[in-house]
Formats: C-alpha cells, structure tokens, sequence
C-alpha cells in the first residue's frame, strides 16, 4: 500500500474519533430538544461548567474565591485537600442535578408556551450566564484534567501498520490518540445505555411520552416539570462526560465551549429529533472537515476546519431541510 | 396630561402619512436630533467621543440591520460578525483604492458590497426556516472570517495581517485616521444613522417592511395572499446586509481605526447585535437604538463602578457581566419578550389614559 493511501487512512480513523467527541456534545442537545422542544445552544457551556467544577473539586479550590477575596480582602484559594476522582464526579453530577432544578425553578417554568426561537435565545443567555458563573466560581486560568484515563499515542498501532507500507517507502506507523479511542467506547456505552434507559425503565417511558405530545402526556399523569428536571439532569450528565473528554484532550478552557458550534452543524446535518443521527451526523463531519483539509485544505490556505462543517451542513440542507434521520416537515397554514 | 391626542386632528394624507404622527411624538425626536446635532459636537470630549459615542451609533446601525431582517422578516442570523467584517474589508479596499473619494460614498458603497454578498448568503433562507437557518448563517460568519484571515488581497499582503484605515475626509474634513477631531467624526457617524434610521422607519412601514412582516408571521399564509417570498426574503437579505456593512464600515474606519477579522468580527459580536435587538425590542426602531445603547452603556458603567469605585481586578468584572448581561437576556425574555421598547409602549398608553385608570 501507497503511504498516501494510509495517510488518507490515518486521517478517516482520526477523524472518525473527532466525530465522535462532535456526537457527545450533540447527545446532549439531541435529549432535550426531543423532551421539551428546546434548542439548548448552552450544552457546550455546561461541558465546560462541569469540567471545571469537577477539576475544582479534584484540587480542592474554594468556590467564588475571587469574589470573596475582592469583597473582603482576604486571600484564600484551597481548601487544602481535593477529592479523589470519583467523589468529585459524584459531587459534579450533583451540582448539575442542582443547577437543573434551579433553571427549571426560575427560567424554564415561565417559558411555556412561548415561540421556539424565543426559547433558543433564551437558552443563548444562559450560555453567557453560566460561562461568566463559571469563571467566577472557578477562575478562568486554564486547568489540565486527569481523572486517569491514558492518552498519547499507541505504539501498538504504530508498530503494527509500519509494515503495511510497500517496500522502500518512508512510513512509520499511524498516530491515533489512545483517549479517542477511550472516548469513542464511552460514547458508545452512553449510546447503548441512553436507549436501554429510554426503552426499558418507567421514567424513560415519560420521557418518550413527553417528546411524543406534551398534551397527551399531562392527561396521563406525567408531571412535565419532573420531566423536565430529569432532561436538563440527563443532558448535565451527558454535559459532564463530555467536558471529561474534551477536557482531558485540550485543556479546561474557554474554548471548550465553542465545541457547542462545532455541534450544530453535526445536529443539522443529523436532524434534531433523532440520537443515531446525532452520532451518524457527527461522524461525517468529523471524517469530512479532516479529508478536506487533507485533501483540499493544504492547497487554499488551510485551517478550513473552522468552516468546513458548517458549508457542508448548508448545501445538505438545501436538499434536505430537515436532516438525515429528523422527522419530515409538515407545514399548514 | 402626555399624549393628549384630542385636537390632534389630521385635515390631509400628507399629515396622516407622516413618519410620527404624534405630535409629541415628533417633538420628542426634533428636540434629541437638535441637541445630538447643536450641542454635543461642542462639548464632546475624547473619552466619551471613542468609549460611548461612536460605539453607541455604529452598533445601533448593526442593529437596525439585524432588527430588520430578524425582528421583521423573521429571519433569525447569527452571521453579523460575518456581514460587518465585509463591511470593513470593502471600506478598506476602497479608501485605499479611491483616496480621493468622500467618505460618504465609501461607507454606502461598502454598505452596498455588503448587501450583495447578503443576498447570496440568504439564498439558502427560501428553502431552510428556523433553527437550520441559523445554524446556516453560521456558514456565513465562520467562511467569511477565514476568507478574510486567509486571502492577503483582503489585506493589500499587510505583515500582519491587519487593517488599518488610513486618513481620509469629507468636504476637507479630516473623519478617519488618528489625527481626526472628536466632533468630526461624531457628525459623521450621526448624519448617516440619523438618515438611515428614519429611512429604515418608513422601509418598515411601507409595503415592502408590510411584505416583510406578512413572512414572518406564517409565511406560507403570505405567500398564498400573493407575498412573493423570494423577493421579500431576499430584499430583507439585502437590506440588513446593507446596513450591518455600513455599519462594519464605520466600527473600522471611525471607531477601531484599525481590525484583525477574527477578534473585531467574531462570533460573540453576531450574539452582542442578536442581544441588542432582543433586550431592545424585536421589530421596532427604536428598540435597535435603546438595545444598542444599553449593552453598550451598561458594561461601560459596571466597568467603572467596579473596577473604579471598589476597586476590583478587571477580571472578575468581566466575568460579573457575562453573569449580569446573561441574566438579564433571561429575565427580559420571561418579563416582557418584546424587549425595552414594549415596556415604553405601555408608559405611552398608561399616560395617554392618566389620570384615569381605565
């Protein structure tokens, strides 16, 4: 085999892994539209939220220390001892528990019945509330995540696809992350538990009720509201672990969450309503924004991963409006 | 007491047609427009002129923009930063191309590039509606920053890849550059908003701005009663873009003096013009400018009161807006959705009844 063969290779695998950290944080997105009908542009600042409460309270930092030494001149910082790593995600999960109930509690109980754009926007100024809390709570300095999990590159592979060049050509192996490969197998346990959860427990069947017909599933008894805090806990979690991935792989920092952008296009190209989708979407824009700038990028100046996905969702659109797996468009008057 | 109609009688389609019917009404706006025209240029000082002025009036015209195509044709854009940044790259490429040329006619010019690469960015709005559409304006910003970034023609092959806008004069005025006078560039930036404001208030109440509205209240129900949704869609395209360019134009040339596409044009400005309109008033004139002055106003206040009275780090001030200004986005849209100008509506109408409470 040609090494430019197993070069485009190399980059279908690791974009494969990209798409699949696209598809954890359009998971999150993919629960709560089909619940409540809303489009929570805010799921890549609660990755980011819960990442760094979990790196605070693996180190132990005091929360609103800033605050509290700016108010009252004092200069604390730790508390002196951290938890270990499963305490700190129990406690995350916690507070993203907490953080669902108190949005439903103040915001969400008001919005009703309000026009859907109207719901966007507002989920649009919790994105900016909890990026400004969040850097309060914890500071804004970026933080390195460990909770364990192996990362670098595997010299398995590399050993083992060394040989597939032809004979004297310059090749040494494919480079794929190991924690892609980590964070593919945890994408695909929290797929298979997600549908066994929705499938075969009395809650899941709520949540399927509700997604089906609001109205229906308030005559039978189900309390919306419960409903609704259980949704925005379920997405925190999904939230959490992909904040753990995202933040293992590149740092826990602001940018983490502008990965909710690179979702959109991967919810669109998938359609909103549908979980396969969200993973099936988030594998072609991974593999197709890396196989263009393989291919193509290199020619026009690179870097046109930052727009890639988006253009490619804009002409899919154009032919089907309403995404690979979403449910067809009806429109009356 | 206010807002006495009685005696207000119209005797002629000229006075029945005019932009404010109300006498007190129009007034209220000759009295702002003589003081903003007759006084301010006099008493405006640096500070004020580069921190809160020009500010206030070039993001007021990116959100009459963003008003007309969103708040009136329903179109919901998160290209803004996209669309300003053709606004200053145009403006750039003609001052440098035309030294010679009044600067009037450059913003406008620019405003008119901008409104053709709108309208090939809305294409995609005849067939895609609501979220998809917006997550496809995304394509718009995100394509257009890199295209900026990445071309050097843009740039005219600066090193670094920046713009700076060189000095440049209206009638033997210097406006542009850093030696331009505070009043100068104050008059400028207000002759054009004032103009297009009161041009964007009557587009709206016209036929098209009627076209405009009939979209986006149900827009198949348009098109059955004989709104061609290709012209008004597009139009609206057209129009915003025109003004979002304008306006990028004037944050380049009067107000940065010099841009770098992905910092000045970034995602956040298209969600800072999308909060202006949405806290300002959704589909209302006056809600562009009252929105545009509160986000701008309000971080500059917090600023002080923080950083200069209790003397806090920058920082965490800077955290406390995002907390504030996202709060505030919620609570305004769980209050009153309709934003500020709704709430000033209301006071119209409990003052036209007052003393009387029904």
């Amino acid at each position: 085999m040609s090494p430019l063969f197993l070069n485009a290779l190399e980059v279908i695998l690791n974009g494969l892994m990209t798409g699949v950290m696209y598809s954890l944080v359009a998971l999150g997105f993919v629960l709560i539209y089909k619940a409540s009908g809303i489009f929570n542009y805010a799921q890549g600042v609660m990755a980011l939220f819960a990442a760094l409460t979990l790196v605070g309270f693996q180190t132990g930092q005091i929360p609103f220390a800033h605050l509290i030494n700016a108010i009252f001149g004092t200069n604390v910082h730790h508390w002196g001892a951290g938890m270990p790593t499963f305490l700190a995600i129990i406690f995350t999960l916690g507070v993203m528990v907490l953080f669902a109930w108190l949005l439903e509690k103040i915001v969400l109980r008001h919005m009703v019945n309000q026009a859907p754009i109207i719901l966007f926007m507002t989920t649009i100024g919790l994105a900016y509330f909890m990026e400004g809390f969040g850097d309060l709570m914890w500071g804004a300095d970026i933080k390195t995540m460990d909770v364990g999990l192996p990362s670098g590159g595997s010299f398995w592979l590399e050993d083992f696809t060394k040989g597939w060049a032809a004979e004297g050509t310059e090749y040494y192996g494919m480079y794929i992350d190991v924690l892609d490969v980590w964070a593919a197998g945890i994408a695909v346990l929290l797929v298979i538990a997600l549908t066994l959860f929705s499938q075969y427990t009395k809650t899941g069947r709520a949540l399927r009720a509700v997604a089906d017909d609001h109205q229906a599933a308030l005559t039978v008894g189900i309390s919306l509201r419960t409903i609704w805090i259980i949704v925005w806990s379920l997405a925190g979690f999904v939230a959490l672990v992909a904040g753990i991935m995202w933040g293992s792989k590149s740092g826990v920092q602001f940018s983490l969450s502008l990965i909710a952008l690179k979702a959109l296009p991967v919810l669109i190209l998938g359609g909103f309503t549908s979980i396969p989708g969200a993973i099936v979407g988030g594998l072609i824009i991974g593999v197709g924004e890396k196989l263009f700038e393989f291919s193509v990028g290199s020619m026009i100046g690179g870097a046109t991963e930052n727009w890639f996905a988006y253009v490619l969702a804009l002409a899919f659109l154009m032919f089907r409006p309403q995404g690979l797996f979403g449910e067809k468009i009806i429109e009356r008057v | 007491m206010f807002y006495r109609e009685s005696g207000d009688f119209k005797t002629s389609y000229a006075k029945d047609q005019q932009t404010f019917p109300i006498k007190l009404d129009r007034y209220g706006v000759y009295i702002i427009l003589a003081f903003a025209f007759l006084v301010v240029p006099f008493i405006i000082n640096d500070y004020w002129e580069k921190s809160v002025i020009i500010p206030f009036l070039v993001w007021s015209m990116a959100a009459l923009g963003l008003n007309i195509l969103t708040g009136y044709c329903g179109q919901v854009s998160l290209g803004t930063g996209g669309f300003l940044a053709v606004g200053a790259y145009a403006c750039y490429k003609l001052m440098i191309a035309f030294p010679g040329m009044n600067m009037f006619i450059v913003v406008i010019l620019a405003g008119l590039i901008t409104a053709i690469v709108g309208i090939a960015f809305g294409l995609p709005s005849l067939r895609i509606k609501g979220f998809y559409l917006a997550v496809a304006t995304l394509a718009s910003q995100f394509f257009l920053i890199w295209l900026f970034n990445k071309v050097p023609w843009f740039y005219n092959y600066s090193a670094s890849g920046m713009i700076t806008a060189p000095e440049r004069e209206v009638f033997g005025i210097v406006v542009t550059g850093p030696s331009a006078e505070s009043w100068a560039t104050y008059l400028f930036c207000l002759i054009l908003v004032t103009i297009f404001a009161f041009v964007a208030r009557n587009l709206t109440r016209g036929r098209i701005g009627r076209s405009w509205m009939a979209i986006r209240d149900m827009d198949i129900a348009a098109e059955i009663i004989g709104v061609p949704p290709l012209q008004a869609k597009l139009s609206a395209f057209a129009v915003s873009s025109f003004y979002i360019g304008m306006s990028g134009a004037l944050m380049f040339g009067l107000y940065l003096g010099s841009a770098e596409p992905g910092e000045a044009f970034g995602i956040d400005k298209s969600f800072l013009v999308l909060f202006m309109i949405i806290i300002g008033g959704l589909g209302s004139i006056l809600g562009s400018f009252l929105g545009a002055a509160f986000l701008i106003l309000v971080p500059v206040l917090m600023k002080n009161i923080m950083v200069g009275a209790f003397g806090w780090p920058a920082d965490l001030a800077a955290h406390l807006e995002f907390v504030f200004i996202g709060g505030l986005i919620m609570f305004f849209l769980i209050v009153e959705p309709h934003g500020i100008a709704q709430m000033w509506r209301m006071t119209k109408e409990k003052l036209r009844l007052w003393p009387f409470p029904h």
